[in-house]
């Protein structure tokens, strides 16, 4: 047991050490590694970033929900006296939050402030405006296909002449933004690939300017393992450093932005302000840059180091 | 130690570099490989250290059967044999002593016991001194010596040398073939290939001699 404790201990050692010694590698040569770093931080930062810009988005547009209202346009015969009664069944529905009615008369008072018409309008006969009932979904309706099916089984009630939803933009907005998840995804994993190919060329370059080194390995006893192990440290460098820069790239973007977004906001009346989502990124940028990082480096190593044996 | 049984190599332009040898060295022997070049020397030493494989034939090293090893176990075979080279094959980015210390640092050795046994080794080949400079700095002769203490610190049994002296003038490689003689000694089995004929007739060490594949004669000098 101590002997494998031992062995263990030397083993973490030996990881730390050529953990270390690839880092060294990329020290010496500064300005090279600095160029691939960059790369790989350019090509994270921008999915990241167009993913905090549509968090965003969708953030405004939840706050928008609650406005989401059906407005129904009753029959020109429905008297003020059904008015309680269909009201009181609306309401026992359970995907109706609130009703609210409106007379035909309340509707042509609001209209005659609104349009400024005035006087103009005692003229006509009749009223020729419908009652309303205004309908606020409940919160678990809210749902697009659930407003969806309420507006359809409202429309049917013999006492509506005509349903209306007045948020149909807002699921337009989501489908949109739906669409720009998708395209979000789809660059990020061309993106990604980009980072394989990057980190993938610079491993192939290293090893091949370290052939004779690997050559001697080889020789006097090294296992796949131990050439494999430096290279794949040096993956996991570029990687994780891009992943760094990628975070402090995103950071600076998102400082040169926040302060448009925060003026136009406030012209808006909204109490909108950029979420920038730092901690999130802090871990998830360079996670994925430290695996694109071993994945690139483990795809290359195994293409070219079992090309290098002794001849 | 070393046992060939009939062994053929055949490349795949249809050359035959080796047809139908054996020969037998014993655990602790010395003894030369000769031969003119093209006779198939360096031929015979990559089936050793399994650079390569016989195409017919057994060839038994230390008592394993070559052509059963798997192509994985091959890394931990080599460290059995300490394999030194004309042209050295030392790493010029590397210090000396990171130089000899490398088949150590592959084995998993502790920090400490790598400090001294690279420094023992290096005493030996009388180059304890120079541990810290890089081999450029060193001699012909010297970093040779230095191929050699890379080639005996994790203390193989077996030690095969190619052309070690090669690029030497006669009072330097005297000094290696003494060097190798006192490995032997000690109890290695000590196989070199070389066409210094000046240097290995004053040597009282059997002579495996090969021509155009064959096994011309044995010498016991």
């Amino acid at each position: 047991m101590r002997f494998l404790e031992f062995n263990l201990k030397n083993y973490a050692l030996r990881h730390m050490q050529v953990m270390l010694f690839s880092l060294g590698q990329l020290w010496r040569q500064p300005l090279a590694s600095s160029m691939t770093v960059f790369v790989i931080g350019i090509a994270l930062a921008m999915p990241a970033g167009l993913y905090v810009l549509l968090q965003n988005l969708n953030q405004v547009s939840n706050q928008w929900d609650d406005a989401s209202q059906i407005s129904l346009f009753m029959q020109a015969d429905f008297t003020d006296q059904q008015a309680k009664q269909f009201t009181d069944t609306l309401r026992a529905w359970p995907d109706i939050a609130a009703v609210e009615y409106q007379t035909a008369n309340q509707s042509l008072e609001e209209f005659r402030q609104l349009s400024g018409l005035g006087d103009l309008l005692n003229t006509l006969p009749s009223n020729p405006l419908p009652a309303l009932v205004m309908v606020n979904p409940s919160k678990n309706s809210l749902r697009p296909d659930a407003v969806g099916s309420l507006l359809a089984r409202l429309e049917i009630l013999p006492e509506v002449e005509q349903a209306q939803l007045d948020m149909e933009w807002l699921q337009r907005l989501r489908s949109m933004s739906k669409t720009g998840q998708r395209g979000i995804s789809l660059l990020a994993i061309l993106l990604s690939l980009s980072v394989l190919l990057v980190i993938g060329n610079t491993i192939r370059l290293a090893i091949l300017n370290r052939q004779a080194e690997i050559k001697v390995t080889k020789l006097v006893g090294g296992t796949n393992a131990f050439v494999r192990r430096p290279f794949l440290y040096t993956g996991f460098w570029y990687g994780t450093l891009g992943g760094i820069v990628a975070w402090l790239t995103l950071l600076f973007t998102l400082s040169l932005l926040s302060g448009p977004i925060n003026e136009l906001s406030l012209l808006y009346n909204s109490p909108f302000s950029l979420q920038w989502l730092t901690g999130q990124m802090f871990i998830v940028l360079p996670l994925s840059g430290m695996t694109l990082g071993v994945l690139g480096a483990w795809l290359a190593v195994g293409r070219h180091l079992s090309a290098i044996e002794p001849r | 130690m070393i046992q060939f049984t009939d062994v053929y190599k055949r490349y795949q332009n249809q050359h035959e570099a080796l047809s139908g040898l054996s020969f037998n060295i014993d655990k602790g022997e010395m003894a030369f490989l000769t031969g003119h070049s093209g006779a198939g020397k360096s031929t015979l030493l990559k089936l050793i250290a399994l650079i390569e494989r016989s195409s017919h034939g057994q060839v038994l090293i230390n008592n394993q059967n070559l052509s059963h090893l798997p192509q994985r176990k091959i890394p931990y075979y080599r460290r059995q044999i300490g394999l030194v080279f004309q042209d050295h094959y030392l790493l010029h980015d590397r210090t000396v002593f990171d130089n000899v210390a490398l088949p150590l640092v592959i084995a998993g050795e502790n920090h400490r016991e790598i400090g001294r046994r690279v420094r023992a080794s290096l005493d030996k080949v009388g180059l304890l001194g120079k541990e810290r400079n890089l081999p450029i700095a060193l001699s012909g002769g010297e970093q040779q010596r230095v191929g050699i203490a890379r080639a005996v610190v994790n203390r193989p049994p077996i030690l095969l040398a190619d052309e070690p002296t090669g690029n030497l003038d006669p009072e330097l490689s005297r000094d290696i073939m003494q060097l190798f003689e006192q490995f032997n000694q000690v109890g290695v089995t000590v196989f070199v290939a070389t066409h210094d004929h000046e240097l290995i007739k004053t040597l009282p060490y059997r002579q495996v001699i090969l021509q155009k594949g064959r096994l011309a004669q044995q010498e016991t000098a």
